[in-house]
């Protein structure tokens, strides 16, 4: 199935819940969904037979600019039919909330953590949110545009060059 | 040892412990094996057949109780810090650090943005031989490893310090 198709059987399926298709020259055709409705259309993704999106190739926060919204992409593969649709979440900067899809694919386990880590943001219904490359101790989340490192991290000095 | 020359055998040779124990130290520089990035990359290379550092009695340790030089070979971040400097404290005195390229040295390509990374890692343990380069050839490090035996060659680990 081509993305275009994909994203009407979304539409007629989830209505209100997928937003719109972005469509341009430079990335894959990207379906928006609602933050909150990610499990369950990743669930009907992955378990309609004429979809059937088994594999998730990759899961990235993104940060625009520093003051637009925070962003999940989802890269999908179907491996049987040999096609991909890439999803992606928009959630506010302060109170970052997106439901996980780590029960449904085991890759996204470590990616939302990842993302946590470094974005911010909170998956929920995740098994096990902590961070996975910094420290638990760490503060702030380096990957937003806005963040501001501290000057010291267990009294090692992070020097600040301009 | 002006007095004792020529008094014994010519297979009983006079020396002072001091320059006996530095002789032996400089000629077992065990070092540590762990390395952190690209330089350990270097610092395997210059261990292997190539560059053979054994020729030199330089020989890798699993175990910081066993090893005499710690060779901080890559990017030291901050979590890894820590860990640096346990590994460090855990080392049987007397002992050594040589810092290994650039990221070791001042933080290197990292120096500007790197929010997770230390820059420098004399910031936590006294570093006594530093090697420039990103990464050093394995020639460097080799030369790196004959300065640190001349430095140990003139320590005095026995005699009284002079105040």
């Amino acid at each position: 199935m081509t993305e275009q198709e994909i994203y009407a059987d979304l539409s007629a399926k989830f209505s209100d819940k997928i937003v719109e298709l972005i469509e341009a020259e430079t990335f894959n055709p990207t379906v928006v969904v609602a933050p909150a409705a990610i499990t369950e259309v990743c669930h009907y993704l992955k378990d309609t037979e004429t979809l059937n999106f088994n594999s998730l190739m990759n899961l990235a926060g993104h940060d625009t600019d520093g003051e637009s919204d925070l962003s999940v992409i989802y890269h999908l593969h179907s491996t049987e039919l040999d096609h991909y649709i890439t999803l992606k979440a928009f959630t506010n900067r302060e109170n970052s909330e997106v439901s996980s899809v780590a029960n449904i694919y085991g890759t996204a386990d470590w990616h939302e953590r990842e993302a946590w880590d470094l974005y911010g943001i909170k998956f929920t219904g995740h098994p096990d949110l902590k961070r996975i490359l910094l420290e638990e101790d760490w503060e702030g989340h380096p990957l937003k545009k806005d963040y501001v490192a501290a000057e010291f991290y267990r009294g090692m000095r992070i020097e600040k060059v301009k | 040892m002006g007095a004792l020359n020529h008094k014994f055998n010519e297979n009983i040779l006079i020396t002072s412990l001091d320059k006996l124990l530095n002789w032996s130290r400089s000629g077992s520089e065990w070092y540590f094996q762990f390395g952190l990035a690209c330089c350990a990359i270097e610092m395997m290379s210059a261990a292997a057949a190539r560059h053979d550092l054994e020729r030199f009695g330089a020989m890798p340790r699993s175990s910081p109780r066993q090893a005499d030089v710690m060779i901080v070979a890559g990017t030291v971040t901050l979590k890894m810090a820590t860990r640096v400097k346990r590994l460090y404290e855990q080392m049987a005195e007397p002992k050594y650090v040589i810092s290994m390229g650039s990221c070791a040295n001042s933080g290197g390509p990292y120096w500007q943005h790197g929010y997770h990374v230390l820059k420098g890692v004399d910031q936590i343990v006294p570093v006594d031989i530093y090697i420039p380069g990103c990464p050093p050839r394995p020639e460097a490090l080799i030369e790196g490893l004959l300065h640190l035996q001349k430095k140990m060659r003139e320590e005095h680990i026995l005699a009284k310090k002079e105040d």
